[in-house]
């Protein structure tokens, strides 16, 4: 039998995470962890991609660019919500629009 | 419709549904749980993809790690959940038409036949393993990119521990260094005295 999902499949599949990530940030502009969450998402939907093409491709430097990815992505995470604890403990607040002090 | 199509389209109705819910949970809670299943099912997408070591990589490092860390930040801030959801469907319109907008796009590229005709190849052999292949390129051709990336983790974790690093006045504690620093002279004191006889 003649097997239907293709490598356009998974692009498709990426693309709509992709999206789903990029609404998120519009949704909950006020809330910083939802939005690194939603970047997550995003950084996911780039994953699937390399994969994919690292699969149909038959070259396995793209699983080396996700490990990369992985590495660095969670670099982020932890730096991301250490400055958000930081934050919270001298505003009180993770609203963004509260955030401007730097404002000039 | 064969096996590795329902598997697929399973995987990836999860994945979208909780990514859905991701956004619009109002409890950051369930949103980070949410997140969690959503990383499950793209390992399982992975999996299908035959990249056995990433997939389990993904729960291991982001299911055990990452996501624990957004779990326990989401536990510990005490926020007003009210506040921040105001204005929260105002720029729905505009962020699904942009959203919407990237999709087509990615998608008119995507749809392209020379995709289309890449369909699943034939199963890797028995005793090929993805770990060996993945091991083997990491330690010979890219190998300085895995020392930076050693590197990375390190700054991030010495960043992390110094932004919250919190040094407290109102606590008493001993100070170690001076424990140790401490000489024989600070703690005794030797006198000369007569011996004292019975008259």
């Amino acid at each position: 039998m003649k097997i239907l999902v293709s490598l356009s499949h998974y692009l498709i599949l990426a693309a709509i995470l992709f999206s789903i990530g990029v609404i998120g940030i519009f949704l909950n502009r006020k809330n910083v962890i939802i939005i690194l969450m939603s970047i997550e998402l995003m950084l996911l939907a780039v994953n699937i991609n390399f994969v994919a093409f690292s699969h149909f491709l038959q070259d396995t430097a793209g699983q080396i660019f996700v490990f990369f990815i992985l590495t660095v992505a969670a670099a982020e995470a932890a730096i991301g919500l250490a400055i958000l604890v930081v934050l919270f403990r001298n505003l009180r607040t993770i609203n963004v629009d509260d955030l401007s002090e730097l404002k000039g | 419709m064969n096996a590795q199509d329902t598997i697929f389209y399973f995987f990836s109705a999860v994945l979208i549904l909780s990514a859905l819910g991701v956004i619009t949970f109002r409890n950051p809670v369930y949103a980070a749980l949410l997140l969690v299943l959503a990383f499950f099912s793209a390992a399982g997408i992975w999996l299908l993809l035959e990249a056995e070591f990433l997939a389990i990589a993904l729960v291991l490092v982001y299911v055990g790690a990452v996501m624990v860390l957004f779990l326990f930040v989401v536990m510990m801030l005490d926020i007003n959940l009210e506040k921040l959801r105001e204005g929260f469907w105002k720029w729905f319109p505009f962020g699904t038409l942009i959203a919407g907008v990237i999709a087509v796009e990615i998608s008119l590229v995507m749809m392209g036949d020379q995709f289309k005709q890449m369909t699943s190849l034939e199963p890797k052999a028995s005793d090929y393993s993805n770990t060996k292949e993945l091991g083997r390129l990491i330690y010979t051709e890219y190998v300085y990119a895995f020392e930076l990336a050693a590197v990375v983790l390190l700054v991030a974790m010495v960043a992390a521990i110094a932004l919250t690093l919190r040094h407290r006045t109102d606590k008493k504690s001993p100070n170690p260094s001076n424990q140790v620093k401490v000489k024989r002279d600070d703690r005794i004191r030797m006198v000369n005295m007569a011996p004292e006889t019975k008259e």
